[in-house]
């Protein structure tokens, strides 16, 4: 009898405290700084273009083939604007597909991709899930601000200054 | 003996053995596992698992992806224990590229492998509870195991998928405020699983569903293959961790419970105190976290050299081993998974025969098997 009787305490103990569910819908659960939704691109605010010079490795990289892209010659570089010689002209994004492993903001080397806040993505039709460039440059654009995002690059950059300064005056 | 079919019409005093299907898409088959039962009124005279429902080809696919790739399909085997699965693939790739991984590295893997072994077990409380007719203790334990996924989410971005083990180490390290996450879950998490201890435990309604219920003896276990908390339920201590120490476990003092009769119980039971062990071994390990690197490769492209190599450890549900043939390509040759879970479910008709249908699900939820495993 005694078991069951603990038992039967803890549950009418449990009774009077705080509930621990989240009423979802009216009132999301805070994100993670960490959290990894769908990948989106990002957007060179310095130039006024994306990131994205189509290189193709996070496409190939990607585990279930879920990307697609084409490049085009930069227009703002012969403009004098930009350093990028060449930019991407089309990109898309399955995201039925997608895993969200975050290989592809690993492997990419110009800090174009990140896995950005967005996960309340319902479609009606399958193929309302794949995503294009606009789309995937305005979700970007979206977890740029949100997040204050800094190219993880320049961060590495000015952190390595930052010891090198302290090393100098210690 | 016959066994009804068709329409023919039965005669009073005919006595026929009934076929029952059972799954796939059961509540206490736990995901998608198949069972014809003959039965008896309500006893099983005899059980036919039909597994391969979930299965994906994972180590077909393997061959074709390069190795840190294969990393993702390694999460969806044992999708309740993704870190302890990335483990060990991980390693099993480390070893054939003869890799040390730094000691910060191994230290967190050693955290989230436990709290991931905390989190299986608190799944298996709940859904044992379920299945021998408790509904109260699945409120409590996913209330423990949600806290854990919140801080997987706060380390690698993802609740369960998370793709954090990398080879040579971590993706990145932890944030900058994991140890106060830590200090404040593990205050919580002893609380929990000594909440849904006091539930369950030692229940009598519980303990009379469980108790001698599916009872297998040691010869018989270890037969059939049987590693982790369902062999230790029998009386041996076997732990891969304590055998066979690997990544750091050698250097933690902690016990290896083991049970006596090897019943539903003693199965059960087993898990519960390997949950206070993992959180002993947490302690311990957060306490001597070193500061420092949590990456040894500095390039991306993977090509360990020729050779082969077998790398077994300790799952939540058992031995887990991964034979890997490299071809000195960037893609693994041969990646061969010896699943816990396959062996455990190996023995379920000797377990079931004989019991009542209720039982059958009792003694099936406590083998704890995950589908994804058993059929890859």
């Amino acid at each position: 009898m005694l078991g069951s009787l603990k038992g039967m305490f803890l549950t009418l103990t449990s009774a009077f405290r705080r509930p621990v569910t989240d009423q979802y819908p009216n009132k999301p659960r805070q994100l993670e700084d960490r959290f990894m939704g769908f990948p989106a691109l990002t957007w060179d605010h310095n130039v006024g273009e994306p990131f994205c010079t189509s290189c193709m490795v996070c496409i190939r990289q990607c585990p279930t083939q879920c990307m697609s892209a084409t490049m085009i010659d930069n227009p703002l570089q012969k403009e004098g604007k930009s350093h990028r010689r060449k930019i991407v002209d089309t990109f898309e994004i399955n995201l039925n597909r997608c895993i969200l492993c975050g290989i592809c903001v690993e492997v990419c080397n110009f800090d174009a991709i990140v896995m950005s806040h967005e996960h309340e993505m319902s479609v009606y039709q399958r193929n309302d899930d794949r995503v294009d460039l606009i789309e995937l440059l305005e979700m970007g654009k979206r977890y740029q601000e949100d997040t204050g995002w800094i190219p993880p690059s320049q961060r590495k950059k000015a952190e390595k200054e930052e010891t090198a300064v302290e090393k100098a005056s210690a | 003996m016959t066994t009804v079919g068709g329409s023919e019409e039965l005669q009073s005093d005919q006595h026929v053995d009934l076929m029952l299907n059972m799954g796939p898409q059961h509540p206490s088959t736990h995901g998608v596992f198949r069972m014809l039962l003959r039965v008896d009124g309500e006893v099983v005279l005899d059980a036919e698992p039909h597994i391969g429902y979930l299965h994906r080809g994972s180590e077909k696919l393997s061959e074709g992806e390069q190795y840190n790739q294969v990393i993702t399909l390694f999460d969806r085997l044992d999708y309740i224990s993704n870190f302890n699965n990335e483990w060990v693939y991980c390693r099993a790739v480390e070893r054939l590229m003869g890799l040390e991984i730094p000691e910060r590295a191994e230290y967190i893997r050693v955290i989230l492998g436990e709290l991931n072994r905390i989190a299986s077990h608190l799944l298996f409380l709940g859904t044992f509870g379920l299945d021998a007719g408790a509904m109260t203790p699945v409120m409590f334990s996913f209330r423990g195991r949600e806290r854990i996924q919140a801080l997987f989410e706060a380390v690698s971005g993802a609740r369960m998928m998370h793709n954090y083990f990398h080879i040579g180490g971590l993706k990145e390290d932890v944030p900058d405020n994991f140890p106060q996450l830590m200090t404040k879950l593990l205050s919580e998490i002893w609380v929990d699983v000594e909440e849904c201890d006091k539930l369950l435990s030692f229940n009598e309604v519980f303990v009379a569903r469980t108790k001698g219920v599916g009872a297998i003896d040691l010869e018989t276990a270890i037969d059939y293959g049987w590693t982790g908390p369902c062999l230790r339920a029998c009386g041996l201590e076997y732990d891969v961790r304590r055998a066979e120490p690997y990544s750091l476990y050698d250097r933690f003092d902690f016990d290896v419970p083991v049970g006596k009769d090897g019943d539903c119980w003693d199965r059960y039971f087993v898990r519960v105190l390997e949950m206070y062990q993992s959180l002993v071994i947490i302690e311990q390990a957060l306490k001597d976290m070193p500061p420092g690197p949590v990456m040894a490769l500095g390039r991306r492209l993977i090509r360990p050299p020729k050779g082969d190599v077998y790398v077994r450890a300790e799952n939540p549900r058992g031995e887990i081993g991964v034979y890997l043939v490299s071809d000195g390509t960037d893609k693994p040759y041969r990646v061969k998974v010896r699943p816990p879970s396959f062996c455990s479910l190996s023995a379920l008709r000797h377990l079931v025969k004989g019991a009542y249908i209720a039982d059958a699900v009792v003694i099936l939820g406590s083998l704890d098997i995950v589908l994804g495993e058993v059929d890859r």
